[in-house]
């Protein structure tokens, strides 16, 4: 059942690429952190999924400090957006 | 066991690809938070379900409930304060039904 791993790591692969799509192309600033909020998502099922993948337990502390980091920029990111009336490019 | 984790696992992959189209195609940018942010938080926590029943050990499953726990906490916060400051900033589409934050006066 090794293989199933490469199906789950595609099927996410295919989720940052979207995202990464949307990141360059967005028309807005609120896009651009929109993107980046479910890249960050996607990156910490990324490191999940690789814990279990080498059997190694300290991935997941990896994917709790990035979680509270992720959640970090977002919030302030969106405090950045607030303070920008004029446009937001 | 080994079924279900990756059963778990296929299911977190699919709603992780399909937040990620969602933020690709979606017509607007609030369109596009509502789909970025519920589909990778359901998407997040069948993943380590998954994990967690790949590994059923305690110092697996306690970590992993502290990321599910703090996950569904801080992502509905994120994309909340996401909406509020794209509000804010005067960035809002043409089609909009209904205002309630400008009939209640208060921005």
């Amino acid at each position: 059942m090794e293989w199933m791993d490469y199906v789950v790591f595609s099927l996410m692969g295919l989720g940052i690429l979207f995202t990464v799509i949307r990141l360059f192309i967005g028309p807005k600033l609120s896009d651009r952190v929109v993107s980046l909020d479910t890249f960050n998502m996607i990156v910490i099922g990324v490191i999940v999924v690789l814990a279990s993948v080498f059997e190694s337990n300290l991935y997941l502390d990896i994917a709790m400090v990035y979680a509270i980091l992720a959640f970090l920029e977002t919030v302030v990111f969106a405090r950045y957006l607030e303070g920008k009336k004029d446009g937001n490019r | 066991m080994v079924i279900a984790s990756y059963v778990f696992m296929i299911i977190g992959g699919l709603f992780f690809l399909l937040g990620g189209l969602g933020v690709l195609r979606m017509p607007d940018t609030f369109n596009r938070i509502q789909a970025g942010t519920k589909a990778t938080t359901l998407g997040a926590f069948s993943i380590l379900i998954g994990v967690a029943l790949a590994n059923p050990v305690w110092d697996w499953i306690s970590k992993i409930i502290i990321i599910i726990v703090f996950i569904i906490i801080s992502n509905p916060i994120g994309s909340s304060a996401i909406a509020k400051a794209t509000y804010n900033s005067k960035n809002i589409p043409d089609n909009l039904v209904q205002d309630d934050l400008k009939e209640r006066g208060d921005k």
